[in-house]
């Protein structure tokens, strides 16, 4: 019987700072056993428990994509016992990781579908791993057209700013970058909201439209009634939440809404899913 | 299937020799609180058959436990890298359990094997036990089992079922486990052809002792939404002091939290009981709360014992009516009546 609970020991390779009030920290892990590195099999909206020795485990979401070799990402908040000691760790510490865990997103659904992606504040890091897997060659044209609307509190709190610059010069992706407010007089994209820029500059509704949501519960609550009232069904909005969990596996019992595990079942589900259930998240 | 008598005067002999093969787990007293635990080498098991304070889900999920350890310590080659502490547990008997609280604890597998995963600390100590219980002769007024898929004589999730004759034991042997107990023990001497009637007369007196009847056919066929957005809440949770006594002593409350304690440059992952009447046992790392208030809170209890586990397992609800929560709840809540609640008209 394997235990599950045990995870796989990796080497911390590279920490950046991800944020200009450095509560975000990014960090990419090998593993030390590369026979883990296969077992490790990920999708994209996956998460896996950061296990730091003597301070506890946290979930985060995957931040690489799976067609990214080599190597784990992951950018972490500073915010708790966890976090604190982790964002104080050096390149070659060694911790571990257990996972990959939950269910990413829907790919299999989504192929061949225009997709949405609507993203907020450092809940961006499943949806960096799904833009980077769909922007790779091989894959690209197995899906149709792809608009990211992505907002912060300021520039300097973007992640990923290489890539969203990079991202921006591709015409096979739409990039629609706003933040809150800035006095920064080179910004160059837009200010305001993530809701109103959704509608904005969303894609027409259809069947073969998907839109997928990530970011705080307030960007959420007003996210939401915007793809209602340009015509996306319930079913075709995707959203992945963040209950408080501790195995990971189903089995502690603190994460569930309604029947549904949030670890387990999601942290994927759909609106029409979400729906059924008490709105305990 | 056989039925044994076991005569009171070799009980303990028996016990004694079956030490050989089997750790013995049972009731017995410390201090004033009675509890299922293993027994010291010279310690017999309580057969008086009182209601235990804590059920027996400790035997195979304990209140506290070591999952793994690492060392942290710089220059040792293992720093950091957390090993298992799982064992594969000796063969136990557990003696006297109730019917009930076994049924409880028959329906863990469903919790720790999802099938995608396994937890093999709970998974190893279930499969190590041999159930031995002990019929209940006189119910407690605050006994529902036969409302709960089991009851006083409930054979189904025993080795073996140990009724109360007097100066004698009838063990009925269920199971190829507990033959191999009752062979080790030494009990061996088959009862009179009346005993299986004797037995049922007994069962049917207990039942009939049993006087709660509660339902929750309703609650089956309501969905989730109409159970949860009910306008009783209020009145049903008030005096609920979200002290989690409830969750403690119930056999069906399995969940648990995981932590790190470090002592003498070892670090220590343990898992320990928690409960979901606590407001840090949802709260984010942000301080966003889904379950905020100690209403959402006692819904969740309930909800998840009569509905959510009914709806996922379709074996049935989470609760098996021992009554623990009923006897020892400060505030004077009664599943039953939260029960009737739930399952009427309205």
């Amino acid at each position: 019987m394997q235990n599950p609970y045990v995870p796989y020991p990796v080497r911390i390779d590279a920490i950046d700072v991800a944020t200009e009030d450095k509560s975000l920290k990014t960090f990419r892990f090998s593993f030390l056993d590369p026979e883990d590195e296969k077992k490790f099999n990920y999708q994209a909206g996956q998460f896996a428990e950061l296990s730091v020795p003597g301070q506890g485990e946290i979930p985060i979401g995957i931040a690489s994509s799976p067609t990214e070799k080599g190597f784990l990402m992951f950018t972490v908040f500073k915010t708790g016992k966890v976090t604190n000691w982790l964002h104080e760790m050096q390149p070659g510490d060694i911790m571990g990781i257990r996972g990959p865990l939950g269910k990413g997103y829907p790919w299999d659904t989504l192929v061949g579908k225009n997709i949405l992606i609507v993203g907020g504040g450092f809940a961006f890091t499943t949806l960096r791993s799904s833009i980077k897997m769909i922007l790779e060659p091989e894959n690209r044209s197995k899906f149709g057209t792809l608009d990211v609307v992505y907002g912060a509190r300021t520039p300097g709190m973007l992640l990923y700013t290489d890539e969203l610059t990079a991202w921006e010069k591709r015409d096979d992706i739409h990039m629609h970058i706003t933040v809150d407010g800035t006095d920064d007089p080179a910004w160059n994209y837009h200010t305001g909201f993530v809701p109103a820029l959704t509608e904005k500059v969303a894609p027409a509704a259809s069947d073969d439209t998907y839109a997928i949501v990530c970011g705080p519960p307030v960007m959420i609550k007003f996210t939401l009634p915007v793809l209602e009232k340009l015509g996306y069904s319930h079913d075709h909005i995707i959203m992945s939440l963040e209950n408080r969990m501790k195995c990971g596996i189903g089995m502690c019992g603190r994460c569930n809404i309604g029947t549904e595990r949030v670890c387990m079942d999601g942290p994927v589900f759909t609106l029409a899913e979400i729906n059924l259930t008490p709105s305990e998240f | 299937m056989t039925i044994l008598t076991i005569d009171r005067t070799s009980w303990n002999a028996g016990l004694d020799r079956a030490r050989g093969d089997y750790t013995l787990v049972g009731s017995a007293w410390d201090a004033d609180c009675l509890g299922f635990r293993e027994l010291a080498p010279d310690e017999y098991p309580n057969m008086e058959g009182l209601l235990t304070r804590l059920s027996p889900k400790g035997v195979v999920f304990p209140p506290s436990q070591i999952m793994m350890t690492c060392a942290l310590k710089p220059g040792d080659v293992k720093q950091n890298i957390y090993v298992s502490e799982e064992k594969l547990p000796s063969p136990r008997a557990v003696i006297g359990i109730r019917p009930c609280d076994a049924k409880a604890l028959s329906l863990m597998p469903l919790n720790f094997d999802t099938g995608e995963t396994k937890d093999p600390y709970v998974l190893n100590a279930w499969e190590s036990c041999t159930w031995i219980g002990l019929a209940v002769t006189e119910p407690l007024a605050s006994d529902f089992s036969t409302s709960c898929g089991t009851g006083p004589f409930d054979e189904s999730p025993l080795d073996v079922l140990l009724v109360d004759d007097g100066e004698r034991y009838l063990a009925k042997v269920i199971t190829d486990k507990g033959t191999a107990w009752a062979r080790s023990a030494g009990f061996e001497t088959e009862a009179e052809e009346g005993a299986e009637a004797l037995i049922k007369t007994k069962k049917e007196a207990a039942e009939r002792a049993i006087t709660s009847a509660i339902s929750f056919d309703r609650i089956k066929e309501k969905t989730v939404l109409e159970l949860y957005e009910a306008n009783h809440w209020q009145k049903t949770t008030f005096a609920c002091l979200n002290c989690g006594a409830c969750t403690f002593a119930c056999p069906t409350c399995w969940c648990f939290d995981i932590q790190d304690e470090v002592y003498e440059g070892k670090s220590y992952r343990m898992r320990n009981w928690d409960s979901c009447m606590t407001s840090l046992f949802t709260q984010h790392g942000s301080g966003h709360n889904p379950r905020e208030t100690p209403l959402q809170r006692t819904r969740q209890r309930f909800m998840h014992k009569l509905k959510y586990f009914q709806d996922k397992y379709e074996t049935g609800i989470m609760c098996v009516g021992c009554g623990r929560c009923i006897e020892q709840c400060p505030a004077g809540i009664d599943i039953r009546e939260v029960c009737k609640t739930m399952n009427s008209q309205a």
